[in-house]
């Protein structure tokens, strides 16, 4: 996968100072627009976006930014409409975890540069091209790994009752007439599903930790991940036409 | 249900012989059935039929005979015959009759239905009936056109729509609309205009017929047809995608028929047509389309606000649902509007708020009444088709009909490729070459073709006969060679089949998360997309819809929870119907439990596994009083379908004294009472959520009664007095069980402790200080049959209902 890919610029960006982070973005900035064009052809290279498409992310980067090098946390909330997104949390959390960056680190930064934000977006890429099989199981297992992810906050390698309750309870938080026994015990018949699913038998004594992503992706079999999960990044700002999935 | 029994009597006796017997019988004794009344009633006045010519001059017959029988005293007669009087209700129930038994005779023969689509074997069925009539000397009836488009066809479309998938065919849309629209335009003017071409051609004598009356025919003649492609499909088993594809196309093509066809009809008696036409045609189709969307949404709120207020009077609910489509079909049909998009409109529109607001029964109703329609419609199409086949005059046209055979195919195929070809470089999932052959082989033609061609007045169309004869033959090349093949092919193409998995929790839960993510990138990006459209519609729809169309406080739930509540209830019923039953419908063999991924109590779980056999055993005991007693708690009500109050008291109370005694014998062998209801798993963590979750559930308002999930918690024996006595009996001879622990003990004291509760102890404890809040209600519930009664009062999902899918889409 073009994502997995180790990077000389990936490896550099770690919790460091806003100037360090993205080396080469802040270059490609100062040197005027060739120099940036060479530099976001090596990004499209990296992530597999379009050079287009690169260029209207970039916008929207700087539009978030303020016209900074880098993003931090504060600055989604220029998004107006993010605040009625009960997921909200999690989705701006996903942006500053080192996980989804494609580089084999944990953790939560602080700031992300131009070049981690497209790592991020380049998980909701639509495919340049058609896909043989092994491909789409690929993709469908890059993606549920980014969703793993999300639901996964301490970086165990499971879903544990306490984060999947969590999950719900954000997920039923616009409700506001809710009882909160509700929430959980959506989240524990879910959990008692997913146990009864992928282990089966289980003896009284014995413990069921949470959900590894092999249990994850059983579970999600039925859900066609790599066609859903997808953004189109042309055409920003307007309502494109579209036909089907 | 007495002639399955009695098939399956016949089943056992002499196995497929005796099944094969049956069939052959039945349908014998039918086709002479059907016959019979008509050779009987050979006198003129008796022709009623199906055709509706009424004998205008029956009531001066009376008269006279009256007349006369004053005047002259005759014997006065015993027996008398007067079948004139019932001719047409009888005749019309024979028909159904017949298509109900060809139904049932055809699915008793598994092998033949392996091979030959339902549809194939009806059209047979009525060539044979209508040979039938033929031979005994009458007119067989045709297909009338006000008959198949008032009578027949809305059921099968509102079956469709009510129960239309609506996420894959709004996913899918824009390749739907391309196909029925597009598709449906290049099919009409390309087998048209090529008639045209063959008309003229040297040698076939057809040079007369002019541009417009084979524009008219390719028009009739192109439109996919719902009801073949249902029939075929829904035998293929194939997968979503391609389903809704084809079936959409069907559909949807409708409102381009209706133009096409008003517009050359209209034209054909002109002559000419100008510039201005074509551009009327166009804004006529959007008026034809738009207009059906506006009057079947139009109905369809009004029926969600009417079922606003049936929570008194359940049992005409699920009339207000058919009433409302039908009368969002008649009133787009009036203005020539497409009744079609009216209905389908008028069904998804509908559907969410009214299943909302009725009663778990009324659903189940409504579900089975449209099924059995469009089904007893479906079987009567086909039967026509094959009975006006014989009964039409036909005129055989050798290059027509070929031509048009093939030309159909043809422009089927070339539509499907070119549009696919467009359309793929829009879509994120592409359709592949195999996709493409099953939709275009897939695009059957059936009796709406005939019914337009049937409508053609003869007088402006001379060729019609030769139209409708070309119309049969394609109908029947489609229906009979396509169907008939398409299920090999599929096989052999190994085309993706539909996955029958019923949709889990954890699935919606992530669905919904995705959809929430896919909105939240799409607004970090700031494209605003599909998904922020929907975030949209669907706040919008919460926040004000919801509010005026759904009564009570369900219209603020989330759907989740709504799903939930469906998923819950649905596992109940599973519970009271397996509950005597040795295998399980749907749980799996498995014995996870919540203990098992709520560790924290681990330790104080050491309770001893129950051996399968005496589970059974003590389920089903505990199922019969399950329904012992909710038949003592049922008083009689019209509104709620509840019969036999208080029937049969002295006998009950004797057979439950016995029943106690048993049970006593039986606690007494067994190792561990507690752990009795763990068997179907979700059993415990969905009783306790039910309690927990559902305000109205527990609410003792006088006008909850129709709140179809209190059933659930009468599982347990908790409420009931006798079933009281039933665990006091425990206590005492049991006394403590063996290794039930701390909590178990403790519940085990009170008098009357449901047991799901008793198992989930290991949740409840965890949750302490809310089930004490909650014990004290219980109690009160169970010390209160009169607030019971009334919970009862619509006596939801009973064990003896057979429902495969309860409440979930």
């Amino acid at each position: 996968m073009v994502i997995r890919t180790d990077s000389p610029v990936a490896a550099a960006a770690s919790p460091t100072p806003r100037d360090t982070l993205c080396p080469i973005l802040s270059l490609a900035n100062n040197m005027g627009a060739s120099q940036s064009e060479h530099e976001f052809k090596d990004l499209a290279e990296r992530t597999g976006f379009s050079l287009d498409q690169i260029k209207n992310l970039h916008q929207r980067f700087k539009w978030l930014t303020n016209h900074q090098e880098t993003l931090r946390q504060e600055d989604f909330e220029k998004v107006s409409h993010l605040s009625l997104n009960p997921i909200k949390g999690q989705i701006v959390k996903a942006f500053f975890d080192k996980r989804n960056f494609g580089k084999h680190e944990v953790g939560l930064v602080e700031e992300i540069g131009f070049e981690e934000f497209l790592m991020v977006m380049s998980h909701f890429k639509l495919p340049n091209k058609k896909l043989t099989d092994e491909d789409t199981e690929d993709v469908r297992t890059e993606k549920l790994r980014f969703l793993f992810n999300m639901h996964d906050t301490d970086n165990d390698g499971t879903i544990t009752l306490e984060e999947y309750r969590h999950l719900v309870e954000k997920l039923l938080s616009t409700c506001e007439t809710l009882e909160q026994d509700t929430s959980l015990a959506i989240a524990d018949a879910a959990m008692l599903e997913v146990a009864r699913i992928t282990v089966g038998h289980m003896e009284p004594h014995e413990v069921y930790e949470g959900i590894t992503f092999e249990q994850f992706q059983q579970i999600l079999k039925g859900v066609q991940i790599e066609t859903k999960m997808n953004v189109r990044f042309l055409q920003m700002d307007t309502t494109t036409m579209r036909c089907g999935k | 249900m007495a002639c399955r029994h009695l098939t399956h009597l016949a089943c056992g006796w002499n196995g497929e012989v005796g099944r094969r017997l049956v069939t052959v019988t039945l349908l014998a004794v039918f086709l002479v059935g059907t016959v019979l009344p008509l050779g009987a009633a050979s006198s003129p006045e008796i022709t009623v039929g199906l055709n509706g010519d009424h004998t205008p001059h029956q009531p001066n017959n009376d008269h006279d005979d009256h007349a006369s029988h004053n005047t002259t005293k005759k014997a006065f007669p015993v027996l008398s015959f007067d079948f004139e009087r019932i001719g047409m209700p009888f005749e019309i129930s024979l028909w159904v009759l017949l298509a109900s038994l060809m139904k049932l005779g055809f699915h008793l023969t598994p092998r033949l239905s392996g091979i030959v689509p339902e549809s194939c074997l009806l059209i047979v069925v009525g060539l044979l009936v209508g040979g039938l009539i033929k031979v005994v000397g009458q007119k067989p009836p045709v297909l009338e056109s006000n008959l198949f488009f008032l009578c027949l066809l809305p059921p099968i479309i509102l079956d469709a729509g009510y129960f239309l998938p609506i996420r894959p065919f709004t996913e899918n849309m824009g390749t739907i609309l391309i196909f029925a629209v597009v598709g449906t335009l290049w099919n009409a003017f390309f087998v048209g205009g090529a008639l045209y071409g063959i008309c003229q051609l040297e040698g076939v004598h057809l040079k007369n017929y002019d541009l417009l009356s084979c524009l008219l025919f390719g028009s009739i003649i192109s439109a996919v047809d719902p009801v073949a492609v249902l029939a075929v499909f829904e035998e293929i088993h194939i997968n979503e995608l391609l389903h809704i594809l084809v079936f959409g196309e069907s559909l949807l093509n409708d409102a381009v028929t209706v133009v096409l066809y008003h517009l050359f009809e209209e034209f054909a008696g002109v002559g000419t047509v100008t510039m201005v036409d074509v551009l009327l045609g166009i804004v006529c189709f959007l008026v034809v389309s738009l207009g059906g969307i506006l009057v079947g949404a139009i109905y369809g709120i009004l029926a969600a606000f009417t079922s606003r207020f049936t929570s008194h009077t359940r049992v005409i609910e699920p009339l207000f649902v058919f009433l409302y489509s039908y009368m969002a079909y008649l009133s787009a049909e009036v203005f020539h509007l497409s009744g079609i998009m009216a209905l389908i409109a008028c069904g998804v529109v509908m559907r969410p708020y009214v299943e909302a607001n009725i009663s778990h029964k009324s659903h189940t109703t409504i579900k089975y009444f449209l099924k059995m329609w469009s089904s007893v419609s479906e079987t009567l199409i086909f039967i026509f088709l094959g009975v006006s086949t014989v009964a039409g005059d036909h005129n055989w046209n050798w290059t027509f009909v070929t031509s048009t055979v093939l030309l159909s195919l043809v422009a089927r195929v070339l539509g499907v490729v070119g549009l696919t070809f467009v359309i793929n470089k829009f879509r994120i999932v592409k359709l592949t070459t195999k996709d493409q052959f099953i939709i275009a082989y897939g695009g059957l033609r059936g009796a709406i073709a005939f019914s337009l061609g049937y409508l053609l007045d003869k007088v402006h169309f001379p060729m019609r006969d030769m139209f409708l004869t070309a119309i049969i033959t394609v109908i029947f090349f489609t229906v009979f060679v396509q169907g008939m093949t398409i299920r090999p092919l599929v096989d052999l193409l190994a085309v993706k089949k539909k996955q029958e998995t019923k949709r889990s929790i954890n699935e919606e839960i992530h669905t919904q998360f995705l959809d929430h993510l896919l909105t939240g990138i799409e607004d970090i990006c700031g494209h605003y997309g599909h998904h922020h459209w929907k975030d949209k519609m669907n706040r919008f729809n919460k926040k004000y819809v919801k509010k005026c169309l759904i009564a009570g406080e369900r219209s603020k739930e989330p759907q989740l929870i709504a799903f939930y509540h469906k998923m819950e209830m649905k596992h109940a019923i599973e519970l009271v119907e397996s509950g005597g039953n040795v295998k399980l419908p749907s749980a799996l063999p498995s014995t996870v439990s919540m203990q098992n991924i709520q560790p924290k109590k681990l330790q104080e779980r050491a309770l001893p596994q129950i051996p399968k056999g005496r589970e059974e055993e003590i389920r089903k005991i505990l199922r019969t009083n399950l329904q012992k007693t909710r038949q003592r708690l049922q008083s009689y009500n019209r509104h709620t379908l509840v019969v036999d109050p208080y029937e049969d008291g002295w006998n009950e109370v004797l057979l439950k004294r016995k029943k106690v005694i048993e049970l006593e014998k039986k606690i007494n062998q067994m190792s561990n009472y507690l752990t009795v209801p763990a068997g179907p798993p979700e059993s415990p963590t969905l009783a306790r959520a039910r309690l927990s979750s559902d305000p109205q559930a527990w609410s003792m308002k006088p006008d909850s009664d129709g709140v179809p999930a209190i059933k659930v918690d009468l599982a347990s024996p908790q409420s009931p007095p006798d079933s009281v006595n039933i665990t006091d009996e425990f206590g005492k001879r049991s006394g403590p069980p063996a290794g039930g622990g701390e909590e178990g003990g403790l519940v085990m004291k009170r008098p009357h402790p449901p047991p799901s509760l008793s198992v989930t102890a290991a949740t409840k404890e965890e949750k302490g200080g809310r089930r004490q809040q909650q014990q004290p209600e219980e109690d009160e519930e169970g010390r209160d049959p009169q607030r019971l009664m009334r919970c009862l009062s619509d006596p939801g999902p009973s064990a003896e209902e057979e429902e495969d899918e309860p409440f979930l889409p």
